[in-house]
């Protein structure tokens, strides 16, 4: 899933100070099993800035949706009505949701009231780990079902290098070499031979926007 | 004898000579007569001098910049660049550059990750990595293009070096990541500094036994500790070092102010083994700021005078 944190109270509380009517706008999907910005987290940060305006003597109406998916046209319909009565909208869903309400609402200001951090895994309740980095191009096929470009802190294709640490990355004794885990996998399966090739330079055309048409379907703005 | 780049290090190299390299560090500024001052002590006393490119991750001047310097000096530069700081497109235009001001050695590498150095906020670049870079350098060199496959126009004849780290886990892998280093193109590989020598001479008998010490040279890193601090520190601070407690029981055993004198014993003691060790095909020294010790040791270490061709 795509994780993200509340951005600091303070930070959001400044984002729609001049504001009077104000819609929080949650995601049900991603951002809500990662206690972002579901529908609990906007309840709770609306009470929170609804407290802290009324003690800063500048009241604010402040309302809440919580969408389905907030990346999906077909959820977003049901924000229609509710949004016109606003003057601002604060979303709590991924950088992705966020944008797709500010494409379909360009007169009104959107804000973020979470920051988007990486795609992830559940490791328990609150707490995830990174492991993809939607680079577009994936090796994990190679490197024994460990991502060298998320789990390497220089993404290494062709690792580990001199930094590596009794298993612990030269970062941190807390963080995993990426290579050492790969290396111990393949190993214990007896597939060393798939890294002992050089990994040629990569393309990292993923920098530019991407479009995935999946096969069967077209773009139908053409 | 055909040679790849004709510098002097890759001549000493092939003409069967024990190597002996040395490292300079750039100044963190503009003070030109610090980088002169360094290279005076190691003129005539190495083959070819490493300049460092922004080693742990801290702003000094561009190793090219300093490279020149060095070559304004008399001495021999071996170019060294990290990974960490720039794209493909920077890179292949510095090693152009360095080329054009007579640069003719390089050392290839990853680069300290910037969380150790003075911005740790910096976005780590890491477009290549230190294997693809020596790829890309003997593509230029080799076929005469650029990564992107378009032609360069004239030749680009150099000497490419990489470093291996003979010690880190896991052990097992070392060699077969040399080995990769080598098929990846390199000339010759400068090592980690050693302090473990039996794990030493075990990676080296492996890369003997596969063959890969008559297709690079290897050149065995000596750095000799100052302190009893020092030997401390590197083993329990610095990433991929190997510091057995023998060596730190044998400093703290040298006489009240002799533990210098005895740490350069110990790197003395070390060239004259890998001067007879079998693959090893010279000594890189990294003097760290201590430039001015490195004529003593090479005396020391009986490396002088060296070949001049």
């Amino acid at each position: 899933m795509i994780v993200a944190k509340r951005k600091p109270f303070d930070d959001v509380k400044n984002m729609i100070k001049d504001y009077k009517r104000v819609l929080t706008v949650g995601c049900g999907t991603c951002v809500a099993v990662c206690l972002a910005g579901g529908e609990k987290e906007v309840d709770v940060l609306n009470a929170e800035l609804d407290m802290a305006r009324k003690l800063d003597d500048n009241p604010v109406e402040l309302s809440a949706c919580t969408v389905e998916r907030q990346c999906d046209r077909e959820y977003m319909e049901s924000l229609d009505e509710i949004v016109e009565k606003n003057e601002a909208l604060l979303s709590m869903a991924c950088g992705a949701g966020i944008q797709f309400l500010a494409e379909r609402y360009p007169h009104i200001p959107v804000f973020p009231a979470v920051d988007t951090t990486f795609i992830g895994v559940n490791q328990d309740v609150g707490w995830y780990e990174e492991r993809c980095r939607a680079c577009g191009e994936c090796v994990l096929d190679m490197t024994g079902g460990i991502c060298p470009v998320s789990m390497c802190a220089k993404g290494l294709h062709n690792g580990p290098c001199g930094g590596t640490n009794n298993g612990s990355c030269e970062i941190n004794a807390e963080q995993p070499c990426a290579w050492y885990l790969i290396h111990e996998r393949l190993s214990k399966q007896g597939r060393l031979n798939s890294i002992m090739d050089v990994v040629p330079a990569r393309d990292w055309r993923n920098q530019t926007p991407g479009t995935v048409i999946q096969p069967g379907y077209t773009k139908k703005s053409e | 004898m055909e040679l790849k780049s004709g510098s002097n290090l890759e001549k000493v190299l092939r003409n069967g000579h024990f190597a002996f390299t040395g490292e300079l560090g750039p100044p963190r500024g503009v003070d030109v007569e610090e980088v002169k001052k360094k290279a005076a002590f190691l003129k005539g006393n190495v083959d070819s001098v490493n300049i460092t490119d922004n080693q742990t991750a801290v702003v000094r001047m561009s190793s090219w910049a300093a490279s020149i310097i060095a070559i304004q000096e008399g001495l021999e530069p071996n170019y060294q660049m990290v990974c960490r700081d720039r794209n493909r497109l920077a890179m292949q235009s510095d090693i152009l550059g360095a080329y054009a001001h007579g640069v003719r050695n390089m050392l290839c590498l990853s680069g300290d990750h910037a969380q150790f150095g003075d911005h740790p906020q910096a976005m780590g670049v890491f477009d290549i990595d230190s294997m693809q870079l020596i790829q890309m350098t003997k593509k230029m060199r080799d076929e005469g293009k650029f990564l992107g496959g378009a032609e360069l126009e004239g030749s680009l004849e150099m000497f490419i070096g990489a470093a291996a780290n003979p010690f880190a886990e896991p052990f097992e892998w070392r060699v077969h990541r040399l080995g990769k280093k080598i098929s990846a193109g390199v000339d010759f590989i400068q090592t980690q500094c050693i302090y473990n020598m039996e794990r030493f001479r075990e990676w080296i008998s492996q890369a003997n036994d596969m063959g890969l010490t008559e297709k690079a040279y290897i050149l065995a890193g000596v750095t000799p500790m100052k302190s009893v601090g020092m030997a401390k520190y590197m083993k329990a601070k610095v990433p991929g070092m190997d510091v057995p407690d023998d060596l730190i029981k044998r400093l703290q055993g040298a006489e009240k102010g002799k533990v210098a004198e005895e740490g350069i014993k110990i790197a003395c003691e070390q060239i004259e083994e890998f001067k007879e060790l079998k693959g090893v095909a010279g000594v890189h020294l990294m003097a760290i700021e201590w430039e001015h010790k490195v004529p003593e040791i090479a005396e020391r270490a009986k490396v002088l005078p060296r070949p001049v061709f």
